[in-house]
Formats: C-alpha cells, sequence, structure tokens
C-alpha cells in the first residue's frame, strides 16, 4: 500500500482547508503508519519477537508565531476533522471564513531496501542472532553474556499542506547490535558494537554481523585490563566514525536554526565568522543514501539536502525547518524531522560529517607524545547557550611515547564547542560513519556522524587517575 | 476505565486451547504549551490509545512468549496485533522461568493519584500558566536576557491489564508540570538555570518557587570558570541526588541481577553502603510521582526496602526475574508503554532522611564541590561495571558556604565506591517527578576534573 492510499487527496484538501477556518496562515496534515519487529537474544534465549503498528496523523496548525497542534490514531475523515479543529483552537481571530485547498501533484519517493521488513522469515532472524552469540562467545573464555538485538521498520508518510505540498516516502531501517559482558579480576566491563542503516535485512551479511559480535567480545575483554582513565587536560585523538559524535555535540545542535533564532545558542551570529580551525570543513547531508540518518524527504516534506555548516573553519549556514526559515524568509534546508505523528516537527540533524584531511592515523598517533586514543565514542550531551557539552568514551587507550598503549576504563569528556573547534590539529583520511539516536526535546531520531581519525591539542579527560 | 478493562477482557476471553493471553490496553490525553514573548510559541492537545499482548504457550522445556502492540484501539488494529503476537510465540526459545502474574492476594493500597483540576481547569488558564511563568522570568532579574522555553504540561493516564490468569487492574493518574529555561547574561558570558514545578494538577504548580528556580540557577553560575583538578567531597543538590538514586535503582532491578548485569549481583547482605544509607522503593507513598497502585503486570505496588542502614537487602522483581531468582514478584514490573514488555525496575525511590540540613552539610564539608546540574549520565555512566563519570555545572564550597561557580568540569569515581563514600545523608527531601525523590547528599574522594 502507498502512504498516499492511507488518506484520499480529496479528505485531506476539506481536512486543510478546516484547519484554516479559523483563520490559520498555513496547515499540515502528516499521515504516518509504521510497522516494528524487534527481536532480542539474551544468554542464548531467544526472548522476545514483539511486533507492533502504530497508525495515525498529526494535525498543524499556524497564526503568526504561533503553532496549534493536535494529532490522531482516528485516520477516518471525521477523526482527521476532529484533530484539525483541536489544532486550529490557537487561531482565534477568524471564524468560519471559507477556504478551499488544492494539493499539487503526488510526488512518491520510492524505497529501495532489498529485504524490507516482513520479507523475511522470523526463522531467519533468530539464525542471526544466534550466529553473532556463538561468534561472540568463540571470542574469549571471558566472555559471560552475550545480548543480541534486531530492531527493524518499515516507516510510510504522507505530508499535505495548504501550500499545495502532497509528498509520501517510506522509510525502511534495520538495526542490529551485540553487547558483550566479560568478567575478570576486576570485576565487568562491557562492549558494544551497532550495525544499522535506511536499509532492509540485506544489511546483515555474514561479515557484518560478525565484524559486530567478534568486536563486541573483543571491546569487553580489552578493557578488563583497563586502568582509570587520567583527570585533566590531555591531547585526544578520536578513531574514524564515532568520533563524529564530537561535532554532533559540539556544533552540530548550536547549529540549528530553533536554538540561533532564539539567541540560545553560542552560535548565533556568527554566520561568515571563523569559528573553528581551517581543518574543520563540516557537513549535515541527509542525501547520503542508505546512511542511518539518511532521508529521501524530510517529515515536513521537503527534500534532503546537502548542507555545509561550517567550511574551512568558517561559519557558513545553519541548519532550517519549515518554520524558523519562513521566519528568515528563505527555505528550509530539508531538516525537519519528528519522531513520529504525535510528535510536532522541528530542526534536526541528519548524517553530520567532518571532510577528510591530509593527515594518516598512523602519523597522528605518531606525533602525540602523551594522550588518550578513543577507538569509540558512546554518546554525549550539550548545553548550547555555554557551549559545554560532554562525551562519552567507551573504548579508549591511553597514547605513550607516539604508541597506543594501556586500555582505559570509560568516562565523559567535557570541553566547550568553540574552543575545542579551534583546537582540531590534525585530520586524516580514514573516513567512517556511525549510526546514533539522537534526543531533543524528548524526541528521539536517527542519525548518522562522521569524520576520519582526527586529533585535539587538548580536551579535559574526567577520569579518576592523577 | 471500566471500558478499558472490557476492551482487555474481550481480547483475553478469545484465548484458544492452552494458549494464555495477557492485555494491557492504554489512554492518555495530553496537553503541553510551550509560550515564548508573551505569546503561545506551541498548543498540543492530543489523545492516545493503544494495547500490548502477550501470549504464553506452555512447551516441554517451559513456555514461549510472543508479543504484539498497536497504537490504537481499532478491531483491525487489535485483531493484527493478536495474530502477531501468536505467530511470535513459536520463534521464541522455551523457557523454565517465563511466566504471567498470577494474582497473589496481595490488598491494593488505597491511593487517589488523580486530581479532577487537570481535566477541569480551562485551556486558557493552561495557556496562561505558561505565559505568567515566562513573563516573571523575564522580569525577575536584568540579568536574565532570554527565556528558551516555558513550558507547561499535562496529562491523565489510565491503564488496564487483564490475563487468563485471573489478572484484572485498572488504574489512572494524573500530573500537571511547569518548567522554564532562563539564560543569564553579563559581561562573562550566558549561564542558563533550569525551574519546574511538578503536581497532580494545576493548582499545585508552585510557579514562583519554579521561576526562582531558574534565575538563581542561571545568574549565580554567572562568571563561572573551570576549576583546578582535584580530589574531595562533592556535595549533590536534591535534584542531582534523584539522578544519582534513579541510577543505582537500575542497578537493583530483579531483572538486571538475575542475568548478571548489575554490580550488586551476589552481595544480598553485605555492607554496600554506609550506615546512613537506607533506600527504599515505595510506590504506596502517594507524596511520591512514582506512586502506582498496580505494578505493569497488574500486581499490587509494595514498599519494597532496598538498602537498609547499608545493608544489601533486597532487590525489585517482575514475575519472570523472580522466578528466574527463586523468589517472587514484589510488584515492581514497569512496562515502556504498549511496546514494552515488563521488567522489573523501582519506580518510586526515596532515601531515608538524614539528620542534617543542606546548610549543615556545607558547613560540615568545609570545601569541596556542590553539583547543581549533571550532564552525559547516558554516556558516562555505566551500571553493569559502576564507571561513574559526568559533567556538572555547580558552586565551589569555601568555608562551608557556597562560593564561586564553576563549570566545564567533571566528576568521578565508581558507583559502589560512591556509596561506601557517603559522608552525609539530608533531611531536606524534595519529591521530584520522575523514579526517585532527592535530598542533599555529600559524597567523599570525588575526582574532580579541571584544568
Amino acid at each position: 500500500m502507498n502512504a498516499s492510499e492511507l488518506v484520499e487527496r480529496d479528505v485531506i484538501e476539506r481536512v486543510l482547508a478546516s484547519a484554516l477556518r479559523r483563520g490559520g496562515e498555513f496547515a499540515e496534515v502528516f499521515v504516518e503508519d509504521r510497522r516494528t519487529s524487534s527481536a532480542s537474544l539474551d544468554q542464548r534465549r531467544v526472548e522476545e519477537l514483539s511486533s507492533g503498528r502504530d497508525r495515525g496523523a498529526g494535525v498543524r496548525v499556524v497564526v503568526g508565531e504561533t503553532t496549534g497542534f493536535a494529532h490522531t490514531a482516528d485516520l477516518s475523515e471525521r477523526g482527521l476533522i476532529d484533530a484539525a479543529h483541536a489544532a486550529a483552537t490557537v487561531a482565534r481571530s477568524g471564524s468560519g471564513r471559507t477556504v478551499t485547498v488544492s494539493l499539487g501533484d503526488h510526488v512518491s519517493y520510492v524505497n529501495k531496501a532489498e529485504k524490507p521488513l516482513g520479507t523475511v522469515d522470523k526463522a531467519r532472524k533468530i539464525e542471526v542472532l544466534l550466529r553473532a552469540d556463538d561468534i561472540a562467545r568463540s571470542t574469549g573464555g571471558e566472555i559471560t553474556q552475550v545480548m543480541v538485538g534486531l530492531g527493524e521498520s518499515s516507516r510510510r508518510i504522507l505530508v499535505a499542506n495548504s501550500d499545495g505540498v502532497f509528498r509520501s516516502d517510506h522509510q525502511v531501517r534495520t538495526r542490529f547490535n551485540v553487547q558483550c559482558v566479560a568478567l575478570g579480576d576486576t570485576g565487568m566491563q562491557t562492549g558494544y558494537r551497532p550495525v544499522a542503516a535506511t536499509r532492509g535485512f540485506e544489511i546483515l551479511t555474514d561479515d557484518a554481523v560478525a565484524q559486530a559480535a567478534t568486536g563486541a567480545a573483543r571491546q569487553a575483554i580489552t578493557k578488563l585490563a583497563a586502568r582509570p582513565a587520567p583527570s585533566g587536560d590531555l591531547p585526544v585523538v578520536l578513531a574514524g566514525g564515532s568520533g563524529g559524535i564530537l561535532f554532533h555535540e559540539a556544533c552540530g545542535h548550536g547549529l540549528e536554526a530553533d536554538a540561533i533564532l532564539k539567541e540560545a545558542s553560542v552560535y548565533s551570529g556568527k554566520a561568515g565568522q571563523k569559528v573553528a580551525s581551517d581543518l574543520v570543513t563540516l557537513v549535515d547531508d541527509g542525501t547520503v543514501e542508505g546512511e542511518w540518518g539518511y532521508l529521501a524527504m524530510d517529515d515536513e516534506g521537503r527534500a534532503a539536502g546537502r548542507n555545509v555548516l561550517i567550511e574551512n573553519g568558517v561559519l557558513t549556514d545553519y541548519m532550517w525547518d519549515f518554520l524558523s526559515a519562513r521566519r528568515q524568509g528563505r527555505a528550509s534546508s530539508g531538516n525537519g524531522r519528528r519522531q513520529s505523528y504525535q510528535h510536532l516537527p522541528m530542526v534536526r540533524m541528519t548524517n553530520t560529517y567532518l571532510l577528510e584531511g591530509p593527515d594518516t592515523p598512523e602519523d597522528i598517533i605518531a606525533q602525540t607524545p602523551r594522550g588518550v586514543y578513543v577507538a569509540q565514542l558512546g554518546g554525549g550531551q550539550v548545553n548550547t547557550a555555554t557551549g559545554d557539552f560532554v562525551f562519552g568514551m567507551t573504548e579508549a587507550y591511553l597514547i605513550e611515547g607516539g604508541v597506543i598503549t594501556t586500555p582505559l576504563r570509560e568516562c565523559n569528556l567535557i570541553g566547550n564547542g568553540p574552543e575545542v573547534l579551534q583546537r582540531v590539529d590534525a585530520v586524516a583520511s580514514d573516513f567512517s560513519m556511525t549510526p546514533g539516536t539522537c534526543g531533543k526535546d524528548g524526541q528521539q531520531v536517527p542519525v548518522g556522524t562522521g569524520q576520519a581519525t582526527m586529533r585535539l591539542s587538548s580536551v579535559t579527560i574526567g577520569g579518576t587517575a592523577a | 476505565m471500566s471500558e478499558l478493562l472490557t476492551i482487555a477482557e474481550s481480547v483475553v476471553e478469545r484465548a484458544v486451547g492452552d494458549e494464555q493471553l495477557e492485555v494491557y490496553v492504554s489512554r492518555g490525553i495530553d496537553t503541553e504549551v510551550q509560550a515564548y514573548q508573551g505569546e503561545v510559541e506551541k498548543l498540543t492537545t492530543a489523545t492516545s490509545a493503544g494495547i500490548g499482548i502477550r501470549v504464553l504457550v506452555d512447551s516441554p522445556q517451559g513456555a514461549r512468549v510472543g508479543t504484539a502492540w498497536a497504537g490504537s484501539l481499532d478491531a483491525e488494529a487489535i485483531d493484527e496485533a493478536l495474530r502477531e503476537a501468536r505467530d511470535n510465540v513459536s520463534f521464541a526459545t522455551e523457557d523454565e522461568f517465563i511466566g504471567f502474574a498470577t494474582p497473589d492476594g496481595v490488598a491494593a493500597a488505597s491511593l487517589t493519584l488523580v486530581d479532577e483540576g487537570v481535566t477541569t481547569t480551562s485551556l486558557d488558564d493552561k495557556i496562561a500558566l505558561a505565559i505568567d511563568l515566562e513573563k516573571m522570568v523575564r522580569t525577575a532579574d536584568a540579568r536574565i536576557r532570554q527565556v528558551d522555553s516555558a513550558n507547561y504540561s499535562d496529562y491523565v493516564a489510565q491503564a488496564a491489564i487483564a490475563s487468563t490468569l485471573g489478572i484484572r487492574a485498572t488504574y489512572e493518574r494524573s500530573g500537571a508540570y511547569v518548567s522554564v529555561e532562563a539564560i543569564a547574561t553579563d559581561s562573562s558570558g550566558d549561564q542558563t538555570g533550569w525551574g519546574l514545578s511538578a503536581g497532580r494538577a494545576p493548582h499545585e504548580l508552585d510557579l514562583d518557587k519554579a521561576a526562582a528556580d531558574a534565575v538563581r540557577r542561571a545568574t549565580r553560575m554567572l562568571g563561572a570558570i573551570k576549576p583546578a583538578s582535584m580530589r574531595g567531597v562533592a556535595v549533590f543538590d536534591p535534584r542531582t541526588t534523584a539522578t544519582l538514586l534513579a541510577i543505582i535503582g537500575g542497578a537493583l532491578s530483579g531483572s538486571a541481577v538475575v542475568r548478571g548485569r548489575s554490580f550488586f549481583a551476589d552481595r544480598i547482605g553485605e555492607n554496600v553502603a554506609v550506615e546512613d544509607f537506607s533506600l527504599l522503593d515505595d510506590p504506596t507513598d502517594p507524596r511520591h510521582f512514582g506512586a502506582s497502585i498496580f505494578d505493569g503486570e497488574g500486581l499490587a505496588c509494595r514498599r519494597n526496602v532496598l538498602i537498609d542502614h547499608g545493608r544489601l537487602q533486597g532487590f525489585v522483581y517482575d514475575t519472570e526475574s523472580a522466578r528466574r531468582a527463586g523468589t517472587s514478584s514484589t510488584g515492581s514490573a514497569a512496562r515502556g508503554g504498549i511496546a514494552g514488555s515488563p521488567s522489573a525496575s523501582c519506580r518510586a525511590l526515596q532515601l531515608a532522611p538524614g539528620a542534617f540540613t543542606q546548610a549543615d552539610i556545607l558547613a560540615h564539608v568545609g570545601h569541596g564541590v556542590f553539583v547543581e546540574s549533571l550532564t552525559g549520565v547516558h554516556s558516562g555512566v555505566n551500571p553493569i561495571s559502576g564507571d561513574f563519570s559526568v559533567g556538572i555545572t555547580g558552586l565551589m564550597i569555601r568555608d562551608g558556604q557556597l562560593a564561586e561557580p564553576i563549570r566545564e568540569v567533571t566528576v568521578a569515581s565508581t558507583l559502589q565506591r560512591m556509596l561506601l563514600d557517603v559522608t552525609h545523608v539530608g533531611n531536606d527531601v524534595e519529591w521530584l517527578p520522575g523514579v526517585a525523590a532527592g535530598q542533599t547528599l555529600a559524597v567523599g574522594d570525588i575526582a574532580l576534573s579541571g584544568s
């Protein structure tokens, strides 16, 4: 079934017209039909296979600077009109004017997943989970526990608004992860590896599954020998991939136009200014097909874009959704996203990555006499108004005399975005991406982050060792 | 509410052969207002409903469970969920410990967790709360440059659980909140402060307190510096203590313990904390925002002592983790909405009040750091290994008094050590939304990483 078949064109036109009767300037209907399936393996037991379906619509009405929003699981014309009326309570001026809305041609994006949800045997999925467990356990006798998770989703969305936009998309995502616990003399340590893409089950090739399982197990075992991380300022080398979380936190959130327009970001008013070292060219790119943050169109019906945020250290542009762009009289950059039909869209990142630089990972490490090498980052948080952010290292090592040595226990690193961006002093060319989940105002969306191996001349390590 | 139970029962009655069914049905009504510059910026009104179905089939080596859910109560959606849940059963591993809750005779506490004020207060009055709150913050202090968001939100949530084993439970709760984030500025730059007030209905909200908290926190952080690294005492304020207790509560979940994924596993009877540390999970205490009559499997919630004067006394269990541990459920099953299967979780943690006011504690500590906010809790705390490292903002404590503000600094230790390094427990219990209440708590020998 196409998303456009969820609700008929003429019904949507009447719902939009009804939403504008009280004086709204803009109205939008967002329809979503999402199926999900998840499976988890814990201690070689398939604990649970779960299937879910969520279907409904969100209606928003904009009057001046005010947005009214209501959502419903009732996709009948009556249900949608009720939601439209509820959303329109913010518009108090107009009373019962007659409005007609006619939608433009329907644009439908095609999904290219080879094995979307519903096409792979459940028994086959269980095989893959068990195989990951076998591989992880065979990596070392220290592995006492293995948990494997699989989540698949198939999300059909339709966006129609009073400007005539009428578009639909079908997004298929697959996420697989392996978590291991290793037991040693010093207690338990954990290892984690995700595999995730905006594709179907085909991403779980034998190689991908084996790499995730071995990687998670090795990480847990390695950390058994970990020493407390240092406390204080040191140079930090971030391995390619998950290090992109640094940019997601250090400046990504601060470059979202909602924070900019409220002057609640340290990057407000900095467009055109030098905000980072020359080595920093940062891009937010929803068009990278198959990546975890890939979108054909955003949740406001705008085609995803490749947007250069910082070029050679100079802030070039922010990320925009429909409302923030409208306020500035410009076009959205395709960054309007929402967790589900029950949420309002807001400015969100897609795939945010640093372009490659001239160095090699080997040289960067060799030219670091003493520091920390972070092989995997685990997430972070930022205060956009002050620019202070943290990010956690889930696998890290000391660098001594230009050589990677002792593994370190987990801890957070802390820094200030504008300061840390200036301290990027080496970037290599071994680019890779990592999938993640980004939370903002209670909404979770899939995002990608990426970079090549790079170095920060100094960051505060939040460990316990002197 | 009885309507939800009727729906749940009607699905339970469709059980065929020897299959068992457990059905969870929920419905919510939500309102959210965000004010900005004296106007409504966003207004959301919504109702939602859904169903979660678990099917269990006995097999020679135990039983298998399959689950499915739907975000609507349409007949078609329910049929599909039941069909999917049945289909999922055959793929699960047989497990002798898997089972649904059976009525255990424990009487449900008599609690009123709904205040009609949520539904009788007009939308205009709710909007006025958000707008007033924003204005109060903007006009409180000349250094307040911006109010990022001023919010009012409320909900009424209802749920029913029924099963073929005779479980019949319904419950309902309401909540209302205001929260506000202020940005203060001076020549040293911007700082933020966040304030909130929570109740079961709008009339319980204290806007003055929420506004004053946001303003005080933002303005007293002005000029914050990155302090030198040190090792010493960290005094956590009630909000940050509540976060710490919630993390510790996670490690006290029977579901984590029976899987060996808690640093508390196999330590029952040991002294895991100092003598003054007694931790209770009591959803029958109506003062707690986590109070509940029934758990996520329809058993009565009850008072569970977890740590008694430092001694590890017990864990919270749902049915499955209890069976695995050879004990019985403590009425502590929680589900993350319709899509989540039950697992054991604390829901109303409280630390027994100590003998000290916050001022006493600061005076006793003399020198250290006062922690007002935590960042990176999800990235810097590992509840399996116990590693603990979080970003903080707060104030230095000098000569027993709060002194200069600090930022861009972390505090680190391990959760195991922190419980044994507690030096003072406050008597200033604050009932906060979330899993845990909080009070001032001083923890010694913390590593502070700054410049």
